[in-house]
């Protein structure tokens, strides 16, 4: 396995004026969309990108990966996803870095316990690992954590969900870039999307500012986004962009071996291999295009956060960070084609699960791309839900226990 | 995410003070549609730039205003009573 190496990992070429399959959005999701795609052989693919590689939601996660989901539509997709995360590095030759901590999700009220409860049933019943604890077990985790977390909402009861991990962000956008590079699909970065053409119902490419480009498939990949690159097609998308924030604090003596999220705090806590603590929560209340971040929301973080490990009461934030989120209705995403729009393709409306489902997503996209058909794991995910009223009620998503 | 937005009421407040009640747009007639009424619920424009939207000044008159923010910047330049806000406005000013 390659741990460091001064190999170039993908390679600048010219932007050619016609391939089969144009991604806008050189993320994660682009990226593994691509990668997949060569599996089926289809290797004239470009991804665009107007930032740099991996610069959007993929340079911003928070990077947990976990399947303790509570949909039967959305659990066993994020069941597989994480499945595929646990033998990339091996895929790729290339180390992620993938530290498979578990994962506390703590509940401090009877309601909390009792959606707790129902969560880790229907895991059980569709195979993924997790357990109700009680305090006793809890502490025994995370020995740091303070069960009356600020004594007005004491931890009553966990899930404990052990496939869940934190995985190297960047090391997974490089690895897969890499392997898409030497697949044959090209990467341009600084290329932006301005328009997408058009003949009748049929795209037949896109508008960069390095020129047009022709292509009978263009996916739309981007987080934060989204919105603007539908309405190009003059499609709209049940999505509304919301900021998330997150901390650092500086490197402390590992005092933390799992993940600890509580949604009844709005916060999730983990210390990475480096021993920084990373601190975030849900999305902000109001959309935003704005990356900025702001002091009132590393406040609340840290107040909640604090409730749980007073231990980190003199420790310094060492960087904040805002990324997009793609909010849709049900906390599910939105994949597939687009009624009226013939090669239009989306993957988006990932919100805050989008990191975690990118190898999955990026397969069943390459093979609807591919087969021309909606591969039935991704079916439920469809646009068209909404008109016809089957919606992916998705409450075990992180922001939506802050709202439920 | 925080800024300053003024109530035409209160004055300039926190954005704290306040609850953000959605981009402006336009309720479908009773007889309307299941897919007009599917894009009033679900369907949202999004826009990145210059959009009316609903506040509701929460902690303050308690009165639900109009505000044309700028979702890149959160700049608001205006700020306004529902009934005043013909010919003005961003994007959607005239449609919600």
């Amino acid at each position: 396995m390659q741990l460091f190496s001064k190999r170039k990992m993908w390679h600048k070429r010219p932007l050619k004026d016609s391939y089969d399959v144009v991604i806008i959005g050189a993320g994660v999701h682009g990226l593994s969309t691509a990668y997949y795609l060569a599996k089926h052989g289809i290797t004239n693919v470009a991804l665009l990108d107007r930032g740099y590689l991996g610069g959007g939601g993929s340079g911003r996660t928070t990077a947990i990966l976990r399947s303790n989901y509570l949909t039967p539509q959305g659990t066993p997709f994020f069941s597989e996803s994480l499945g595929i995360y646990e033998t990339l590095s091996q895929e790729l030759g290339f180390n992620l870095l993938f530290n498979q901590m578990g994962r506390l999700d703590l509940g401090h009220t009877e309601s909390a316990v009792f959606g707790l409860r129902m969560r880790t049933e229907f895991n059980r019943a569709l195979g993924v690992d997790s357990t109700l604890v009680g305090p006793e077990q809890i502490k025994k985790l995370a020995p740091a954590i303070d069960l009356r977390a600020g004594k007005d909402l004491p931890i009553l009861a966990a899930m404990h969900h052990p496939p869940s991990g934190v995985i190297r962000h960047d090391a997974v956008v490089w690895g897969l870039a890499r392997a898409v590079d030497e697949g044959g699909a090209e990467i341009h970065t600084r290329t932006e999307v301005l328009g997408i053409n058009r003949s009748g119902d049929q795209v037949t490419g896109v508008r960069t500012n390095l020129g047009d480009v022709r292509a009978g498939v263009v996916v739309n990949a981007t987080a934060g986004w989204c919105s603007t690159v539908a309405a190009m097609v003059d499609v709209l998308l049940p999505i509304t962009t919301h900021p998330l924030q997150a901390f650092v604090t500086e490197p402390l003596k590992p005092f933390l071996d799992v993940s600890v999220s509580s949604a009844n705090l709005h916060v999730y806590v983990y210390q990475t291999d480096r021993g920084e603590v990373v601190i975030g929560g849900g999305v902000d209340p109001y959309p935003t295009y704005s990356q900025g971040s702001t002091l009132p929301a590393a406040e609340e973080l840290a107040k909640h956060a604090l409730g749980l490990f007073p231990c980190l009461r003199d420790v310094n934030i060492l960087r904040q960070w805002t990324g997009l989120c793609d909010m849709t209705p049900d906390y599910s995403p939105i994949m597939g084609e687009v009624p009226g729009v013939r090669g239009f393709l989306v993957t988006c409306g990932w919100g805050t699960w989008g990191f975690k489902a990118a190898p999955v997503a990026g397969k069943r996209m390459a093979e609807l791309i591919a087969t021309g058909k909606m591969p039935e794991q991704i079916a439920p995910f469809s646009i068209t839900r909404f008109a016809e009223g089957r919606l992916v009620n998705e409450r075990a998503a992180a922001p939506a226990g802050a709202i439920h | 995410m925080s800024f300053l937005l003024r109530c035409p009421n209160c004055g300039e407040r926190s954005v704290a003070d306040f609850r953000f009640g959605g981009e402006t747009n336009v309720r479908p007639a009773p007889d309307a549609s299941h897919a007009q009424w599917v894009d009033y619920y679900y369907f949202r424009k999004n826009v990145s730039g210059p959009r009316q939207e609903w506040w509701y000044h929460k902690f303050g008159c308690r009165r639900w205003f109009l505000a044309v923010r700028d979702s890149r910047t959160n700049e608001v330049p205006q700020t306004y009573w529902p009934e005043d806000r013909t010919g003005r406005g961003g994007d959607g000013a005239s449609q919600g």
